[in-house]
């Protein structure tokens, strides 16, 4: 197989999958979640709850400044792969042919500055990794794995984009191989929070509401 | 059901539930509830990082209710849980945990920890593993209907003390009057002036209210346990004594675990909802002035902060009554700077103060909330709960503060308007 033909696998077959195995592995994690069934409330509540859930859903998502320190270089990576991921032009592109329709995407050097504020934010969060004492004691490989395939498909993604490493067609086949790579290991591993987050947070949000707490 | 390390493991499978699940899936061991948690700022030891109290569980779910997880242990890559590891986890979920909860405040994916510990606390207790010390509360419960082993008639001579001291009759058994009080063990014997405080109050206000004899006790042990069966017991009891007396209002005390229990553990451990209402006594005291039934006088000058009590406030939802009459009875009221959901604990909950064992632990965490007290240059702290005065005044006293603990019951019928100040 040469570089034009793992390109042609990575975009065609390879692509489709691992979106299948992406899509059918987080249904599955999510029906795993909600086939454990919730307890029935039986105490008088002072709230549907409802209201309390949903809010908790997006609340959780502002930064809690007691805690500045441990999440900013999270939140940076988080937010920048999130922009890289939906405004870099190429991107915007595919899904626009995948779905129909898609937004405009953001000039190069505007992504390129997330791209860079990306690589060093997670690689701050590896270091935070080792030397925060209570982040230390919970890590085992899955989570340093976990770091790797996230952390791949940014910085391959910048080495092709800026001719980098050799051979732009292998590059641009790596990169997207790497992406293919986040996409399977998303259902079998911590990264499945990128689905399962709304439910914690709306259980939690809703438990609390309905006892009237505002979280 | 005896107890034995099957059961333990049996009892944690049934217990997790759609919500733990979720946590599991969304917990990235980013180690943030470390430091929402006393135990690990206070201590800087990260094994006391909440999550890891759970550990047990996390495994117990990803092998029977996870596709991955069934492959992992299929091939080896997942270990069983042993009776190793739930002994293990004792220390963890019982002797250096309060189940105060602010680390679910504290989760960026939002996992409710403490719900996880309530059940890792069951499934120890399943297991045969509960510490002594509230195993042996548990039995004086079931025994005596009190905590600490007093028997009604010691709250009866209590009752015939502040009735001579008030001059108004206390009722015991009365059926079909407004509101059931129930006591913690505390009021019972070292905060009894409550009794007195709380006469004198729904005496102004015109409330009907009695004692039960068959439950004048709100404490639950089984709570603390992890021990539904238990605390289903003791519910039971209430529940009894207020169909029986036709009481369509139920007061938990100045109590956050016994609130906490009868308000929102209550009937889901009984599976049915309750006949009657169940206030926290603050939540009572915040009605009656909203109504205009209760009329003060004066204010408290003192310098003075509140202490949220974890079960009342960030668990049971109890936070605006208490500023409300905060507000009617003191002029010069402070915030502490992490209060309501977010206040940090005092350390002595979820029944650390019962247990032997976790003296030293609790000691050392106080001074957080000794930390807290004294950035505020107060003179008082006011609290709404037995357990929390308790361990704020052993704390004050060990660490030479000088500062006054108080009830705020108390401080309301301090400032009560008497027949007298009409003159």
């Amino acid at each position: 197989m040469n570089e034009i033909e793992l390109l042609n696998w990575a975009r065609g077959p390879g692509l489709t999958y691992a979106t299948i195995i992406m899509v059918v592995g987080l249904t599955l994690r999510v029906f795993e979640i909600l086939m454990l069934g919730r307890p029935h409330e039986y105490a008088e509540t002072r709230s549907s709850g409802v209201e309390d859930g949903i809010k908790m859903v997006f609340k959780r998502s502002l930064p809690e400044p007691r805690n500045w320190k441990r999440i900013t270089a999270s939140y940076i990576f988080h937010v920048g792969i999130l922009i890289v991921l939906l405004f870099f032009i190429p991107h915007t592109q595919l899904f626009r042919d995948v779905f129909g329709w898609f937004w405009n995407g953001w000039p190069n050097y505007i992504i390129d500055f997330f791209t860079v504020l990306s690589i060093a934010a997670m690689l701050y969060t590896l270091v935070q990794r080792f030397t925060d004492p209570a982040r230390r004691i919970l890590s085992h490989m899955s989570d340093y794995l976990a770091w790797l395939v996230t952390f791949l498909p940014l910085v391959t993604g910048y080495m092709a984009f800026h001719r980098l490493g050799g051979d732009y067609t292998t590059m641009l086949a790596v990169h997207i191989l790497s992406v293919e790579l986040l996409m399977v290991a998303l259902p079998f591993s911590k990264l499945t929070h990128t689905v399962t987050f709304v439910m914690s947070r709306w259980y939690t949000g809703s438990n609390l509401g309905r006892r009237g707490i505002k979280s | 059901m005896s107890a034995s390390f099957e059961n333990g493991i049996n009892t944690l499978k049934t217990l997790i539930d759609a919500p733990i699940a979720a946590y599991f899936s969304s917990c990235t061991n980013c180690g943030i509830c470390a430091q929402a948690c006393i135990f690990y700022t206070e201590t800087d030891d990260p094994k006391y990082t909440p999550i890891r109290r759970v550990e047990p569980m996390k495994r117990i779910w990803e092998q029977n209710y996870t596709l991955v997880g069934k492959l992992k242990k299929l091939v080896g890559l997942s270990r069983e849980v042993t009776e190793q590891d739930l002994q293990n986890t004792v220390e963890l979920a019982f002797e250096s945990c309060t189940t105060c909860g602010r680390c679910t405040m504290m989760c960026p994916q939002g996992n409710d920890i403490v719900y996880m510990i309530r059940r890792m606390r069951e499934g120890l207790t399943a297991a045969g593993l509960a510490p002594k010390e509230l195993q042996e509360a548990a039995v004086r419960t079931a025994d005596t209907g009190s905590v600490m082993g007093f028997p009604m008639k010691t709250l009866q001579a209590q009752v015939n003390a502040a009735e001579k001291e008030t001059g108004i009759k206390i009722h015991v058994d009365e059926p079909n009057v407004e509101y059931m009080l129930l006591l913690s063990s505390a009021e019972v014997m070292q905060f009894n002036e409550i009794i007195a405080a709380l006469a004198q109050i729904f005496d102004q206000a015109g409330v009907t209210w009695t004692l039960s004899s068959k439950a004048h006790e709100a404490g639950n042990p089984g709570m603390h346990m992890g021990a539904s069966e238990i605390e289903g017991e003791f519910i039971q009891r209430i529940v009894d004594a207020a169909q029986e007396l036709n009481i369509k209002n139920v007061i938990s005390p100045e109590c956050g675990h016994a609130y906490y229990a009868i308000r929102w553990e209550g009937p889901n451990v009984l599976k049915r909802p309750y006949p009657f209402k169940v206030w926290h006594i603050i939540e009572v005291l915040d009605k009656l002035r909203a109504e205009g039934r209760i009329k003060t006088t004066g204010c408290e000058t003192e310098r003075l902060t509140f202490h949220d009590p974890c079960q009342a406030a960030r668990r049971g939802g109890v936070n605006v009554p208490q500023r409300n009459l905060l507000n009617m009875v003191t002029c010069n009221f402070i915030e502490m700077n992490d209060r309501m959901a977010c206040n940090w604990c005092c350390g002595g909950g979820g029944g650390m103060n019962t247990i032997e064992k976790a003296e030293p632990l609790m000691q050392k965490v106080f001074h957080r909330k000794r930390r807290q007290i004294e950035e505020l240059d107060v003179t008082t702290v006011v609290t709404m709960c037995a357990t929390c005065r308790n361990t704020l005044e052993e704390g004050i006293e060990a660490n030479n503060m000088n500062i006054e603990v108080l009830g705020l019951t108390e401080v309301v019928a301090n400032h009560l308007l008497k027949e007298k100040d009409n003159d």
